[in-house]
This record gives structure tokens, C-alpha cells and sequence, in this order.
């Protein structure tokens, strides 16, 4: 068997068992970043020497008994906006282009504890600011599954190198469909978990109260297993909740009985026949093993993305002011005076999206819009979370496609910003409502590209989630892009 | 298009942002942030009386530290990525 | 007739609380060290980085607020307030806007014609403190250090309720004696752990309306606040007096040359964009929160006055001026606990004590001596160890080092000699050299006996206790 079948999951237990070495598991996936890399450029930095030198010391602790954990040696690939003590940390920008942490985020924390091998840090947009990953600085990274395709964003490099086997597992950050939708755009499997129910300490900031991080997994086992682990109560983290994390209980075969609601507007105009035909079979399987699934009415969710880009980019423009070129990153040269220092070191240090989103959001602060805009946003965000507490009172979980379209060809979408911004129509209340939500590969369309169906669930509920989309992963069968190749 | 940005605006917006546009780019962002405001002014549609603004989803409230001390001197860390530094302190252009 | 103006001002005062932690992360809040020594990602605004509260923050707020009669807000949160300077290294400061902690309350002050006079405070609010600035002249830049950065600060917005300077100074005054009997700061000007920002506009007497108010910052002391009051009265009355107008500003204050000037740039906009800070979750105050923090209430000036004109024989001058300060009040209570005479711990706090501070310029705060050494040293007067002069002497070393009198006094040898065959021979001896001074005394000069004690004194280099050198020379002569 190649190691690269492997999942995280089976890995950890293959290691255990001494059948692979976490070296050699090490250097079989650099060995497909060597190959692959260069065409689908997944990550910022790759710490070869780095990675083979943890992979030691974790072979070593697993021998001894010290690492006794479901992922311990396996090889991981981290977002690049999650802080690496000693680890070039650039989000994908710029003006953070020379920025290496001083300390390392708490849910990289708690993936080392598990024994986790640290490949290096993935390409993602700027800040987080895109659906394509194509406003990085360092360059778009390709779909693995027709590189003329994007791989999705925010945390297209995270979901392009599990897809591309350039690592095991990926962390990444969802603000507004960031994992769950280049998860759907790469055949993988991405969950954003509610919030609260992993740290942000450590995530460089994009939207506060919208930013959760989240695993990008070959499947619902690995999802589940990578969840439990970097879940934790962080005092560090005034958002951090106390909660259950075992969420690996949830793997589960069954659903009889679960209830499930199907929002019309999400299957109405602007969804690609082909994505619409895959979702609802993917629903059609969920109801032949037991489930009853319905239509219903979800209320306000064409305000979902006004109230999203405005609540975000207001968050995004006061989060992003610390970058200044005075305590780290990039400095503009020549600047005798202050505000000059500021304005070039940050007019040169972000690119053109991230502009526009700061721009926006310190508008609709300013005074004289700030109740007009932001207020007003808050508002109808109380009212969107009402909209979602009425349909949990109904239905066990929502499901709905994670994307109107499958991956779209790179170029298509910067043209337009705001073409791109309709197509977090489905994912971008769930972060507004602090809900999990999961995306599991459901088929793929006419040009052989991944759809991702998408489960959302009531606050604290991801066990409902993982179990239905374990249910549906065992009646749907294998899907990788190795499957598909025939390796 | 019912919003309309002046050239006042954005030099106003980019005095707050701390950006400094090309004519080029200004020009785009008059008409860039005058098609977002159009969109997000369709929340004017709701009817929003009497609704309390929702930062947090949760109600979670009171989390303290307790006041002791926890960290010690870090300051060749925290000085580590200073663009230009002096004496253990950071060094911007003169502002007095 | 000239017309009559009245001076209507509000103060903005920055109070520095004694926490020994950042108001969001576990630096120390200690004064001195290297800097940038005392700093950490939160209170450098790494990225990725976020705040948590200190609670004790939040419970000296509380108390401030009680102490001051507010309202305390049951729900309240902290909002951004963001500009752009590099003492701010986030570039927003966390402070509060729409639901500060506390609200409409007042303190009572005393007004020069002896009446009693409520000043109202709008609101008093937690934040955190900026970095300091340093200018650096060899290479024309600035340096940051953000030791300072994040410390706590509340800061308590008075209403336009002050008409003159002195009832600024008698309202501060009674905001830091409040502030310092909590032990929520110390409240120095000087080190800038209290600071006031003067809001000052004038009108007609009679008007109803207010003028057109300034913002005047950098007020290091009681007499620059005076100062910077009488000088922008005087400067909007000639504007107005002119024809012209007040503009509403920040101005600063040049204390030493007596002017201030406006704080205006086109880089900034006064637009602070303030929302509640995402990273922080609302703070909620339950009754019995607030009740423990009642109880735990210091007793105030008022009732500390009141007791001890019941407990202690002193007078009520002395009482006034020790309970002035908190610093004076525990040096009294400490130093009489451990068994001196109230009336001599009073005379030494109010004589010595108070005679040194002014001539080195300190503050009660300064005092360096302990309860124990001041109460040692009264004992050792008491019991003739030592004379008068001589504890003096011992009672400056004290002030200024600390020392401890018994063993000072001890290794200077300054014990009195209380041997009487020892002193009587010496005065035999001075009685012996001085025959003038024997004669005039014989002759009626009862004030020649003075220079034989002096005398005396001198030959047993002071350490004799002149009652009894009086008594044995009366005795021979």
C-alpha cells in the first residue's frame, strides 16, 4: 500500500503498529510536494529539515509511549494565518512577508501535543479576503483537480494540498465559507466548527467574531478526529467556550429519523444544474437510510451577504490597522515623516482586496454612517440568527450545496469582486449565526470537478453533523482525487 | 447607482485607513465602494425596530484573568521583527 | 460696563490604577526597567494576539464608582476607539463608549466661601494606557517603548459643573483622596498616574447657553492646571471680547512658557470609528458583586475625621491634616497601634514629617520611614533614652534612610548620660570656667543659667537631658 492512501486516521494506526515509520511518512509526502508543488503552488513555506527533524523526535516518543493519540505522526499542513513561533507567518500578504511569530497559536499548540509533524504553512487569499486564493501575494495556488481551475478560499492552499496528498490534514480558518468551500472546491472534507469551540488565539484576524479554524480532511473520520483534538477551552481566548469535544462519538452509521431541512432558496436561481442534481442526490441517500428530509422556507438569507461584508470588513479595518510598519513586517522605505511611513508602508504592504475591504469598513464606521451601516448590520444579523433558531427548533441540521458553482477557472472571479462575494451565499450565515457547518465531496460535475454538500447544524451540535455526514460517506463509498487517478 | 463617493470621501476614508491611492485607484474605489454601499443599503428594507445589534452570538459574559503576574521580560522576542530599532525600543520617524 | 464672564469647565480625569498586572494580558505594571522589558504580544499588538480582562480592573472601577455615588452598569462592554500613533500599538485603543462601567454620580466639594457644592461626573469609564515616546535628537526619530502599554487607567468624566480653578483643584483633590483611600492608585501628577485634561469654555454671567469649548491636555501639576485655567480663560475672552471665534480644540499646554497651543493635523481626523470589541465579551455586574466591593469599602476621610476626634485626644487641625492623605492616615493609625501616644505621633507627623516633605518637595506617598522605627523612636524619647534635639537629629536620618533609631542611636552612641556623678562633675567643671555667668545669675540674671545649660550641653555633646542638667545646677549654684 502507498502511504499516501493512507488517512490521518489509518496513518497514526499503520505508525503504531510499526508498519510505517512517521520518517518515512515524513518524507513520502515532501516527496509529493516535490513533485506537485511547482504546478499547484499549495504552500507559503515548507519546512523539509524542520519536518523530518520533528518526525524523529515524534517517532521516538511513539516508541516510547508518550504519544499514544489518533494523529500522532502524522504529517500536517498549516494556514499561514495561524502563528508559527519561529515559522514565517505571512497570511498570504506582503506586508507580513518577513513576519516570524514569537509564539505559535493554540490550536497548533494542541495538534504538537498530539504529535502532529508541522510540514510547513499553506497559501491562502490575502488576509483571508477571497474565495479563490488568488489574492495571495505569493501567487494563486491551482486546483489539484484541473489545475486551469482555482482550488477555492480562503484556505485554498490548506484544501488543494490534502487534495493533491502534499499532506495528511490541514488546518484552515472559516469567516465566511473559508474551509467549506474549497473544501467542496477540492473533494475534500471541511468543517467549520462553532464558535468558540477552537482558540483564536494565535489566528491573525480577519473578521473576530466570524473567524473560527477548522480541519480540511481526506474524510468525515479524519474531520472528526482533528476537531477533538484542537478543540479546547482557552483562557487566552475571552471567546473560548466551554463545551463538549468528543466528537469522534459521533461516527456513527445511522440516521434514521434525524431531521432534515432543505431551505428553497438555496436550490433557486443562480445554483449550476449540475451542483443542484449532485446535492439533492446526496440528500436522496441521507433519506433512503432513514432520514426525513424536507423543504422549508429559511427566512433573510439574500441579507446574509450585505450584512456579512459589512460586519466583516468593519472588524477586518480595525484588526488590520496594527499593521503599520512600526513593531513588525514590512516598512516602506524612505519615509521622513509619520503618517507618511503609515500610509505607504500600507498602500504598498496589501494588495488591492484587502484595500477594498478597509476602505468599506472604516466607511461604515465613520461617523455619521456608523448607525445607518454597521448598526443596521447587527441588527439584521440578530434577526438572521432568529431566522436559523426557528429552523433548529424543526429540523436537526440544514442542507444545501456549499457553492452556487464547482470550482471556477482562475482570473474568472477577480474581475468582478462583486460577482465573488454572491458566491458565499450559502456558507456566509453560518458564520453570522456562530454555527457548525461541514462540506463532504458529493460527486462531481460535467467537467469532472468536486461538489460539496453542505450540512449546517444548531450551535454545539457538530456530533449531529459528523454522524449524518459519516452516514452518508460510508453509502457514498471512497472519493479522493487518488481514487479517481486509479492510484 | 444611488451612492455616489467623492473625491472628498475617499481622500477623508483613506486619512482613516491609512492608504494612500493612485488616481487610478482612487477612481476604482469611488466606484467600488459606491456599488458595495448600493448593496448593503438594501437592509434598508428590514424592518428593524426595536431589535437589540447582536455582537456576540452567545451570551457569554465575565471572563477574567486574575491580576497576577505571568509573563516575564521578553523583550529581544518582541523586538525580533522591528523594522528599525534603538536601544530595546522600537524606532518610527520623529513625531515631537 | 465691561462684560462679565464666568468660566464653566469639565474635567477628563486619567487615573492609573494599582493593579500589578495589564489591564489585558499578565505583564507587571512596575514603574522602572528596561524598556519594552515589561511587555508581551497582547500589549504589543502582536498579530494573533487577544485581550482578557483583569478583574481587579473592573472591581477598582466598581469601587471608584461607588465611592463617587454612580450608577454601576450592570451590562457593559468595551468598545475599539481606533487612530493611528505609534504609542498604540494596535492602533485602537480598548476603552468604552456606549455602556461605560459607571454613571451619573458626583463628589461633594468645598467651595472658598466655606459653602458645600456637588460636582456631577458623567460617566467613569476603563481603558488601556499608551506606550511612551521618546525623542531621539541624534538620529531625529522617535522611539517607542511599550512598558506602559496597556496599563490600566479609568478615566472619570466630570459635567460642566466647575466654575473656577480652585473649586478644580478642590474637586481633583477630593477625586485623589477618594481614589487613594480605595488603594486604587496613588495618584501623583508628576508621574503622570493621575493626569486631567481641562474641557473650558466661557459665557456671559447669566447666559443659559454654553460658549464654545477647548480641550486642554498635558497638565502635569496643581498649579499647571491653575495656571492653564486662568491663561485659556483669559485667551477665549479676548478672542470673544475681539469679535472672533472659539474654535473647538485640543490644545497643549507649555506650562513653562505659559502658553498652549492647538493639536492640529491633517492625519487626524477625530473620527475613532468606535464599535464594541469583538474580542471581548460583555461584562455583567451582578448586586452581589457590587455588594462585596461595598463592604470592602475603606473607611473615608469624613469617617476616619469623626473617629478619631472620638479616639484620639488631638487636636482637630491635626486631624485634618493627617487624614488629608491616605499615607499620613495609615502612618498614624500604624504608628499608634504599636503603642505610641497619639498627640506625639501627631506632633512628629505634623512638625518633622511635614517640615521635610516641603523642603524636598515630596508628597506624603514618599514616605520612606516605617511605623515601627517612628514608634521606636517616641519610645526611646519617652523613656529619657534620648533628648529632644537629639531625636531630631536621629528622626531625619530616619526620613531620609530608614534607618532604624534604636540601633542608630545605639552605634552613634547618643544615649543620654544619665550617670548624675558624670554630670554633676562636668557642671561643676562649666560652673568652675564660667565665674561671669555664676555672678550674673547670682545678681538676678535668671536667664544667665541658659548659656550654663548650653555649656553643659556642649561638654557632654548633647547627650544629657537638660531637665535634670537644670535641676543639679540650680543645686550648686
Amino acid at each position: 500500500m502507498n502511504i499516501l492512501d493512507y488517512t490521518a486516521v489509518e496513518l497514526s494506526a499503520a505508525i503504531k503498529k510499526g508498519e510505517v515509520s512517521v520518517v518515512e511518512a515524513t518524507k513520502a509526502v515532501l516527496a509529493q510536494i516535490e513533485q506537485k508543488e511547482a504546478e499547484l503552488n499549495c504552500y507559503v513555506t515548507l519546512d523539509k529539515e524542520g519536518a523530518l527533524a520533528q518526525a524523529n523526535d515524534i517517532q521516538k516518543k511513539i516508541d516510547a509511549g508518550e504519544l499514544t493519540g489518533p494523529l500522532a505522526g502524522v504529517p500536517v499542513a498549516i494556514k499561514d494565518n495561524m502563528c508559527t513561533e519561529g515559522m514565517l507567518t505571512t497570511c498570504s500578504s506582503k506586508i507580513l512577508g518577513n513576519f516570524i511569530p514569537t509564539y505559535t497559536s493554540e490550536a497548533v499548540i494542541n495538534l504538537q501535543k498530539a504529535g502532529a509533524v508541522i510540514l510547513g504553512k499553506t497559501n491562502m487569499d490575502e488576509f483571508a479576503m477571497g474565495s479563490t486564493t488568488e489574492t495571495s501575494a505569493f501567487g494563486a495556488t491551482k486546483n489539484p483537480w484541473n489545475t486551469e481551475h482555482v482550488p477555492g478560499g480562503s484556505s485554498g492552499g490548506s484544501a488543494a494540498a490534502v487534495a493533491a496528498d502534499e499532506c495528511f490534514y490541514a488546518l484552515g480558518s472559516d469567516t465566511g465559507g473559508s474551509i467549506r468551500q474549497p473544501a467542496s472546491y477540492c473533494g475534500v472534507v471541511g468543517m467549520k466548527p462553532t464558535y468558540g469551540t477552537v482558540s483564536r488565539y494565535g489566528l491573525i484576524a480577519y473578521g473576530s467574531s466570524l473567524d473560527q479554524i477548522g480541519p480540511l480532511a481526506k474524510d468525515v473520520t479524519d474531520c472528526a478526529t482533528i476537531l477533538e483534538t484542537i478543540a479546547s477551552h482557552d483562557l487566552k481566548d475571552s471567546t473560548s467556550v466551554e463545551r463538549d469535544t468528543d466528537f469522534t462519538k459521533a461516527l456513527v452509521d445511522d440516521v434514521k429519523g434525524m431531521k432534515i431541512g432543505i431551505p428553497r432558496s438555496y436550490f433557486g436561481d443562480g445554483l449550476d444544474a449540475d451542483v443542484k442534481e449532485k446535492v439533492l442526490a446526496a440528500a436522496k441517500v441521507l433519506e433512503e437510510k432513514g432520514a426525513i428530509v424536507e423543504e422549508f422556507d429559511l427566512d433573510l438569507v439574500e441579507y446574509a451577504i450585505p450584512t456579512y461584508y459589512t460586519i466583516a470588513d468593519a472588524e477586518a479595518s480595525s484588526n488590520l490597522e496594527r499593521f503599520d510598519g512600526v513593531k513588525y513586517g514590512f516598512r516602506a522605505e524612505d519615509c521622513d515623516e509619520l503618517h507618511q511611513m503609515y500610509k505607504r508602508s500600507r498602500s504598498q504592504g496589501f494588495g488591492p482586496e484587502v484595500k477594498r475591504r478597509i476602505m468599506l469598513g472604516s466607511f461604515v464606521l465613520s461617523s455619521g454612517y456608523y448607525d445607518a451601516y454597521y448598526l443596521k448590520a447587527l441588527k439584521v444579523k440578530a434577526l438572521i440568527k432568529k431566522s436559523f433558531d426557528e429552523a433548529f427548533a424543526k429540523y436537526d441540521m440544514i442542507l444545501g450545496p456549499c457553492a452556487p458553482t464547482t470550482a471556477p477557472k482562475l482570473g474568472a472571479s477577480l474581475s468582478d469582486p462583486m460577482k465573488m462575494y454572491l458566491g458565499d451565499i450559502y456558507t456566509i450565515s453560518v458564520n453570522l449565526a456562530g454555527l457548525p457547518g461541514i462540506s463532504v465531496p458529493c460527486g462531481v460535475d460535467k467537467n469532472g470537478l468536486p461538489v460539496g454538500l453542505q450540512l449546517i447544524g444548531d450551535c454545539f451540535n457538530e456530533k449531529k453533523l459528523i454522524q449524518a455526514a459519516y452516514s452518508y460517506e460510508q453509502a457514498r463509498g471512497k472519493f479522493s482525487l487518488r481514487a479517481k487517478e486509479g492510484k | 447607482m444611488a451612492n455616489v463617493i467623492t473625491d472628498e470621501t475617499i481622500d477623508y476614508v483613506g486619512i482613516l485607513a491609512k492608504l494612500e491611492l493612485s488616481a487610478e485607484e482612487k477612481e476604482q474605489a469611488k466606484k467600488d465602494l459606491a456599488e458595495m454601499l448600493d448593496y448593503i443599503d438594501q437592509l434598508g428594507e428590514l424592518d428593524t425596530t426595536g431589535v437589540e445589534p447582536m455582537s456576540h452570538v452567545f451570551p457569554v459574559h465575565n471572563v477574567f484573568r486574575e491580576d497576577v503576574v505571568t509573563n516575564g521580560d521578553d523583550r529581544d522576542n518582541i523586538l525580533k521583527n522591528a523594522p528599525e530599532e534603538k536601544d530595546g525600543m522600537f524606532l518610527v520617524p520623529n513625531t515631537f | 460696563m465691561a462684560k462679565q464672564y464666568e468660566t464653566v469647565i469639565g474635567l477628563e480625569v486619567h487615573v492609573e490604577l494599582a493593579t500589578k498586572t495589564k489591564i489585558f494580558c499578565g505583564c507587571s505594571t512596575a514603574f522602572g526597567g528596561e524598556p519594552n522589558s515589561h511587555t508581551c504580544p497582547v500589549c504589543t499588538g502582536m498579530p494573533g494576539s487577544l485581550p482578557v480582562l483583569n478583574k481587579q480592573v473592573l472591581e477598582y472601577a466598581i469601587a471608584v464608582g461607588l465611592a463617587t455615588n454612580c450608577d454601576i452598569t450592570r451590562n457593559g462592554k468595551f468598545d475599539r476607539k481606533n487612530y493611528f500613533y505609534p504609542d498604540n500599538p494596535q492602533n485602537y485603543q480598548i476603552s468604552q463608549l456606549y455602556l461605560p462601567i459607571c454613571r451619573n454620580g458626583y463628589v461633594e466639594i468645598e467651595t472658598e466661601e466655606g459653602g458645600k457644592k456637588k460636582v456631577g461626573i458623567h460617566e467613569i469609564h476603563m481603558e488601556e494606557d499608551a506606550g511612551k515616546l521618546i525623542h531621539d535628537e541624534w538620529e531625529d526619530a522617535t522611539l517607542v517603548d511599550y512598558n506602559r502599554s496597556g496599563v490600566p487607567l479609568i478615566e472619570i468624566v466630570s459635567e460642566p459643573d466647575m466654575r473656577s480653578a480652585d473649586e478644580v483643584i478642590a474637586y481633583l483633590e477630593k477625586l485623589r483622596l477618594l481614589i487613594q483611600y480605595l488603594g486604587a492608585s496613588d495618584c501623583k501628577l508628576q508621574e503622570g498616574s493621575m493626569r486631567a485634561d481641562v474641557n473650558l469654555s466661557v459665557r456671559e454671567v447669566g447666559a443659559s447657553e454654553f460658549g464654545t469649548r477647548t480641550e486642554m491636555k498635558n497638565l502635569n501639576s496643581f498649579k499647571a492646571i491653575a495656571r492653564a485655567i486662568e491663561g485659556e480663560k483669559a485667551r477665549q475672552i479676548d478672542l470673544i471680547e475681539s469679535g472672533e471665534k472659539v474654535v473647538q480644540e485640543t490644545r497643549r499646554w507649555d506650562d513653562a512658557k505659559e502658553t498652549s497651543y492647538a493639536m492640529r493635523s491633517k492625519e487626524d481626523a477625530q473620527d475613532y470609528r468606535y464599535f464594541p470589541d469583538p474580542d471581548l465579551v460583555p461584562v455583567v455586574v451582578s448586586e452581589e458583586m457590587i455588594e462585596k466591593i461595598r463592604e470592602k469599602q475603606p473607611e473615608f476621610r469624613t469617617e476616619k475625621m469623626a473617629r478619631y476626634k472620638e479616639e484620639f485626644d488631638i487636636p482637630d487641625y491635626d486631624i485634618d491634616i493627617i487624614t488629608n492623605t491616605k499615607r499620613m492616615a495609615d502612618l498614624f493609625e500604624e504608628t499608634v497601634a504599636l503603642g505610641a501616644q497619639p498627640k506625639k505621633v501627631s506632633n512628629w507627623l505634623m512638625g518633622e514629617t511635614m517640615r521635610l516633605l516641603k523642603e524636598q518637595s515630596m508628597d506624603p506617598e514618599d514616605i520612606r520611614f516605617s511605623p515601627a522605627h517612628l514608634a521606636a523612636l517616641i519610645a526611646m524619647v519617652d523613656k529619657k533614652e534620648i533628648n529632644s534635639s537629639v531625636a531630631k537629629e536621629v528622626f531625619e536620618t530616619m526620613f531620609s534612610e530608614d534607618i532604624d533609631p534604636v540601633q542608630y542611636v545605639d552605634e552613634k552612641g547618643l544615649k543620654t548620660v544619665n550617670d548624675e556623678g558624670a554630670l554633676r562633675k562636668t557642671i561643676e567643671e562649666v560652673v568652675a570656667n564660667n565665674p561671669q555667668a555664676v555672678e550674673d545669675y547670682h545678681n538676678g540674671k535668671e536667664k544667665a543659667i541658659g548659656a550654663l545649660v548650653g555649656q553643659t550641653m556642649k561638654a557632654m555633646k548633647g547627650k544629657a537631658d537638660p531637665t535634670m542638667v537644670n535641676q543639679i545646677l540650680k543645686e550648686i549654684l
